[in-house]
C-alpha cells in the first residue's frame, strides 16, 4: 500500500513538528494580513453602518420631537390667542355695558334736571300768577265792593286788612 | 473483515491511521497538508482583500458575505460570550473562525478530501494561541496572584474542600481547556474523514466483490457516503463555531472580575 511508503509509524495524537511550524507561520501570516488590512476597516464599516442607521433613527426622532414641540407651542399660542380674544370681547362687552349705564345715568340725570327746572319754573310762574291774581282779584273785589257798598269802606287800612284775611281764608280752604 | 473484501487489490481496506499520513510532496515541509494550509490562507486573504478592497456603506455581494461572517462572529460569539469587551476581539475571532471553517471544509472538498485539522498539529497551534491569549489577558488584567486565585479558588466553599478543588480547578482551567480544544477539533475531523473513508472505500470494496448481492448493496454504502459528506459540512462549520465560542468564553472569564 502506498500509504506505508513513508515508512514512519505515526500516532494520530503526536503532532508532526514541521506541521506545527508551517501551521504557526501560515496562520500568523493570515492573522497579520487580515487583522492589519481588512478587519479594522470592517469594524469601521460596521460602526459606520450602525451610525448611519441609528443616526438616521435618532435624527428622525429628533425631528419628530421638534415637530411635536412646535405643535405644542402652536397649540399653546392658539389657546393663548383664544383666551386673549375672549378677554378682549369680555372687556368690550363690559365697556359697552358701563358706557350704556353711564349714558343712561346721564340721560336720567338730564331728564331729572329738566323736569326739576320745569317744575321750578312752573312753580315760579304759578307764584307770579298767584301774586298777580291776588293783587288783581283783591283790586277787583274792592272795586266791586266799593261800588256796591259805597264810600264807607274806603278807609285804606281797614280795607286792606279785610281783603287779606279773606284771601288767606280762601287759600287755607283751598289747600285743605 | 473477510478475506473476500481484502481481495479487492489496491484499495486501502480497512481504513487505518496511516491513511492520514500521505507521502511528502517535497520534503517534510511541503506535504499535502501544509499545502492545504497555505491554500486556505491564500483563499481567505484573497477573498477578504477582494471583497474589502473598496468597502461601501451599501455593500456589494461579496462585501456583504464578508460582513455577514464578521457580524456573526462579532455579535453571536464575541458579544454573546464576553459582552461589550468582546468586540475588540471580534477581528481575531473572525480570522480564526474562517480559517477553521475553510480547513474543515477541505475534508469534503472534491480533490482535497481531507481536512488539515485531522492532523493534530494544526489544532494544537490554534489551541495554543487561545491558551496563551487567555492566560496573558487574565494575568495582565488582574495580576498573576488575583488571576490564579480567581481561576483556582471557588468562593464560598469550606476550606478543606479546597484540597480537592484546587487541583481539579487547575486541571480544568490550565490543562483540560487547551487540550480538549485541540483534541475536539482534531478528533471531529479525524473521525469525519474515517467515516467517509469507510463508506466510500467500503463501497468500492463491495463493488469489487464476486458476490452480486454485495455489489448491489454497495449502492447504500455510497448513498451513506454522500449523506455523511453533507453531515460533515455541518460538523465542519459547527466545530469552527464551537472552537471560537470556547475561545471567546475562556478569554471572557479571564477578563471577568471574580467568579
Amino acid at each position: 500500500m502506498y500509504v506505508a511508503a513513508e515508512g514512519v509509524e505515526h500516532h494520530p495524537l503526536v503532532p508532526i513538528w514541521q506541521e506545527l511550524v508551517v501551521g504557526t507561520i501560515a496562520f500568523a501570516l493570515l492573522c497579520f494580513v487580515l487583522l492589519k488590512f481588512v478587519m479594522p476597516r470592517m469594524e469601521a464599516m460596521y460602526q459606520a453602518r450602525v451610525d448611519a442607521i441609528e443616526g438616521g433613527l435618532k435624527r428622525a426622532e429628533a425631528a419628530q420631537a421638534e415637530a411635536n414641540q412646535l405643535l405644542e407651542q402652536y397649540r399653546a399660542q392658539l389657546a393663548e390667542v383664544r383666551t386673549e380674544a375672549a378677554r378682549i370681547r369680555d372687556d368690550a362687552r363690559a365697556d359697552a355695558e358701563s358706557i350704556r349705564t353711564e349714558i343712561l345715568a346721564k340721560a336720567r340725570e338730564e331728564s331729572d334736571r329738566i323736569i326739576a327746572a320745569g317744575r321750578e319754573s312752573l312753580a315760579v310762574e304759578r307764584q307770579t300768577i298767584v301774586r298777580e291774581l291776588r293783587a288783581e282779584v283783591g283790586g277787583l273785589a274792592v272795586d266791586l265792593a266799593s261800588r256796591i257798598v259805597g264810600e264807607s269802606l274806603a278807609d285804606e287800612a281797614r280795607r286792606k286788612g279785610t281783603v287779606e284775611r279773606f284771601l288767606t281764608d280762601l287759600e287755607s280752604a283751598g289747600a285743605r | 473483515m473477510s478475506g473476500q473484501f481484502i481481495a479487492a487489490e489496491g484499495l486501502p481496506w480497512p481504513p487505518k491511521v496511516d491513511d492520514f499520513y500521505l507521502p511528502d510532496v517535497a520534503g517534510p515541509f511541503v506535504t499535502k497538508f501544509t499545502l492545504m494550509i497555505w491554500l486556505a490562507v491564500g483563499l481567505l486573504i484573497i477573498f477578504f482583500m477582494a471583497s474589502y478592497r473598496n468597502p461601501k456603506l451599501v455593500p456589494s455581494k461579496s462585501q456583504w458575505y464578508a460582513e455577514s461572517i464578521y457580524g456573526l462572529v462579532r455579535d453571536n460569539i464575541a458579544r454573546e460570550q464576553m459582552g461589550k469587551d468582546g468586540i475588540r476581539f471580534a477581528p481575531y475571532f473572525t480570522v480564526l473562525f474562517c480559517f477553521i471553517a475553510v480547513t474543515n471544509l477541505f475534508g469534503v472538498t472534491p480533490g482535497l478530501q481531507i481536512s488539515p485539522n485531522s492532523h493534530i498539529a494544526f489544532p494544537i497551534v490554534l489551541a495554543a494561541i487561545t491558551y496563551v491569549m487567555y492566560l496573558y489577558i487574565g494575568v495582565r488584567k488582574q495580576g498573576l496572584g488575583r488571576y490564579l486565585k480567581q481561576s483556582l479558588i471557588i468562593p464560598g466553599v469550606p476550606w478543606p474542600m479546597h484540597v480537592l478543588l484546587i487541583p481539579i480547578e487547575f486541571l480544568q482551567n490550565f490543562i483540560n481547556r487547551p487540550v480538549t480544544l485541540a483534541v475536539r477539533l482534531f478528533a471531529n475531523m479525524f473521525a469525519g474523514h474515517l467515516i467517509l473513508l469507510v463508506f466510500t472505500v467500503g463501497g468500492f470494496v463491495m463493488l469489487a466483490s464476486d458476490n452480486i448481492f454485495v455489489q448491489v448493496t454497495s449502492v447504500f454504502s455510497f448513498l451513506m457516503a454522500i449523506l455523511m459528506a453533507f453531515f460533515e459540512v455541518l460538523v465542519a462549520l459547527l466545530q469552527a463555531y464551537v472552537f471560537v465560542t470556547l475561545t471567546a468564553n475562556y478569554i471572557g472569564t479571564s477578563l471577568a472580575d471574580g467568579h
